[in-house]
């Protein structure tokens, strides 16, 4: 599903950043892995990269058997509306549209029909248990609902991937664990799972572990989740 | 674009806050209004004054003799001369596109109480002139005819009543069609009563207060002889007076022996300056009219653009959160052009119907006070003028929106969602 090769990545500030050092990554069709690194290890830019959010200086990106190079805004728009799925620390919900609005955001993008679109974004919501909340606006909702929204619009245009930056960062220990059981049931529907991620506990519950330090990958870890009791406390 | 969804999704991010939509809108609606209300206060005082002169026909020119100021072919200067009618018929003939000539001799009331019928009597000026006066100076006939070929060829003693002249010796509503009306001692026999269509504008006397003769009949009673020292002309529309004006005069001085650098001998005015005069006024008004309602629309359109600037910083993150879920950069730029199209145009649209609508009540107020020397008439935007008010207030709204486009589109996914 995503294969990188030799990805290379400079920041050019007042001091050139060599970001990414030749990343070479294979994420299988359905797989559920994560990302862990230090803060500057470069996970954040990898996870743009692979968003089609950056561009990247050389190697080759080859998402869903496409070559991901030298887009054009419009063709990268498309990619991102048809096959990823984006959830964010913090959420980047739009305050002035409603749950439900803000699901079927990214339908009005594809061009599908208001009630179509507002029927399927219901759908959603009440598959995470927010149907009654539709009508409300962010400012109304608790962070792990507003988390869930936020998942629903990722999941209502139904994307091969889903790309979760720190989806967990803004959330307490018990919401963050909702919402990673959330984030497994959607896996074991078959879509493909990028999280990225500064905390163990997250990484743990994630079938690879990705570790990055300094802009190249250090090890993958490989993990079974199902082994750990995640009733315990794992720091 | 435009279809239904597009304009909710517009309208929610409108009417988020509300308040500073109305002030930005506001200096659009106010730009219209202002210019929709001057520009139909400029119509209404031009057609208010056009109403004056209404019946003057504009290509119209007076000439007059003088004493000559040059000596000239054995006469010395200073003589004293006068045209004759001859001399009309040469001018008809050599310049075709003279459409009506007619001399016309005045006398005023001489004596005291001059006109006189039964047991009234008034003074007022007797003026002689041709039919073809009346395609000069158009009057309103009241009461039977203008004076006709016939009157002229027969030498009648008939006369024509100003509208003053008749109020003043007739009763109200009294017939005064082939009445005896003793002017200066003779008795003429009333044919018509006339009025100037203006009050404000009059050649040689107003025309209310005289009592007119045919020329040849007043040639004849007050032994004037053929002698024209004032006469009056009209031209077709293709040719400005002005042009022959001179021309005219050459050859006039050339049938007298009057040399043709004389300027004082025959001397001439002509309607066409003044009136060239009022148009130019009127279009300096109307220029200056949409330099002001344009400055203050420009001001309201620089006003949407800043604010439209603020709002795409504002939305930074919003923006970047849509390119991310799949937002292209025309749908940006869409929504940021629609948003200030919708704005301007529904502001520029409220100036306008709120503009006529005031205006439409001034005008109604206007025509209904009584005045004959009413300087205001329907002060109404002309349809054109509204149509291009409307293209402008579209125009502008597009243009407001293309630098707060231009940077919503710089805005990237990636920049936007950048945990700070």
């Amino acid at each position: 599903m995503i294969r990188l090769e030799n990805i290379n990545k400079t920041y050019f500030g007042a001091q050139p950043l060599h970001v990414l050092k030749g990343i070479d990554l294979h994420i299988g069709e359905g797989e559920m892995v994560s990302i862990m690194g230090a803060s500057g290890s470069g996970k954040s830019t990898l996870l743009n990269i692979l968003g089609i959010l950056d561009n990247y200086d050389s190697g080759d990106y080859r998402l869903n058997g496409k070559l991901v190079k030298n887009l054009t805004e419009n063709q990268a728009a498309d990619m991102r509306n048809q096959l990823i799925g984006f959830i964010f620390q913090s959420f980047n919900l739009i305050p002035f549209k409603t749950a439900m609005e803000n699901v079927a955001l990214p339908l009005y993008y594809q061009n599908v029909g208001r009630k179509k679109r507002n029927q399927l974004a219901l759908e959603y919501l009440e598959r995470f248990g927010l149907k009654e909340w539709a009508d409300h606006y962010p400012n109304q909702l608790s962070g792990g609902q507003k988390q869930r929204v936020s998942m629903a619009r990722a999941l209502v245009t139904q994307p091969k991937i889903i790309l979760a930056d720190e989806p967990t960062g803004a959330l307490d220990s018990k919401t963050s664990a909702e919402v990673m059981q959330i984030l497994r049931e959607v896996h074991q529907t078959g879509i493909t799972m990028v999280i990225v991620t500064h905390e163990r506990g997250i990484a743990l519950r994630t079938d690879k572990i990705i570790h990055l330090k300094d802009g190249i990958i250090e090890n993958i870890e490989t993990n079974d989740p199902d082994s750990i009791d995640f009733s315990k406390e794992i720091k | 674009m435009f279809d239904f969804d597009g304009i909710h999704e517009i309208w929610q991010t409108i009417t988020r806050n509300k308040t500073r939509s109305l002030l930005t809108a506001f200096g659009v609606f106010w730009g219209i209004f202002l210019l929709v209300v001057l520009s139909s206060t400029g119509n209404g005082f031009e057609k208010g004054l056009m109403m004056q002169v209404e019946g003057v026909t504009p290509n119209t020119a007076f000439f007059f003799t003088g004493e000559t100021s040059e000596p000239y072919k054995g006469y010395q200067k200073g003589r004293s001369w006068s045209m004759q009618l001859a001399d009309l018929e040469a001018i008809k003939e050599t310049f075709p596109c003279v459409k009506a000539i007619s001399p016309e001799a005045s006398v005023w009331s001489s004596e005291d109480k001059n006109v006189i019928y039964g047991s009234r009597s008034a003074s007022f000026s007797v003026k002689g002139v041709m039919p073809e006066y009346n395609e000069i100076e158009k009057s309103k006939i009241i009461r039977g005819r203008f004076i006709n070929d016939t009157d002229i060829s027969a030498n009648r003693k008939v006369c024509l009543l100003g509208k003053k002249v008749y109020e003043t010796m007739f009763e109200r509503g009294e017939d005064p069609l082939s009445k005896m009306v003793k002017v200066n001692g003779i008795y003429f026999q009333v044919v018509g009563v006339i009025r100037s269509y203006t009050e404000n504008v009059n050649i040689n006397g107003s025309i209310d207060e005289s009592v007119i003769l045919p020329y040849t009949t007043m040639q004849q009673v007050y032994a004037l002889g053929d002698k024209i020292r004032f006469f009056a002309m009209a031209a077709d529309d293709d040719t400005p007076i002005p042009d022959i004006e001179e021309d005219i005069k050459q050859l006039i001085k050339q049938r007298h022996d009057i040399a043709p650098t004389d300027n004082e001998a025959i001397e001439a005015f002509n309607l066409t300056e003044m009136f060239k005069a009022f148009k130019g006024l009127f279009f300096g008004i109307h220029v200056l009219i949409w330099i002001v309602g344009l400055g203050t629309l420009m001001s309201g359109i620089i006003g949407v653009s800043n604010i439209m600037l603020v709002t795409v910083k504002e939305r930074t993150r919003e923006i970047g959160v849509r390119r991310a879920i799949g937002a292209k950069p025309k749908d940006i730029i869409g929504q940021v052009l629609s948003e200030s199209l919708l704005l301007t145009t529904l502001a520029g649209l409220v100036g306008l119907c709120i503009g006529v609508g005031i205006m439409a009540i001034v005008g109604m107020i206007t025509s209904n006070m009584p005045s004959d020397n009413m300087m205001f008439q329907d002060p109404y935007m002309s349809f054109k003028a509204a149509v291009w008010a409307t293209i402008i207030v579209i125009f502008s709204g597009l243009l407001a929106g293309v630098l707060p486009a231009w940077r919503a589109i710089q805005i990237k996914a990636i920049d936007a969602i950048r945990e700070e």
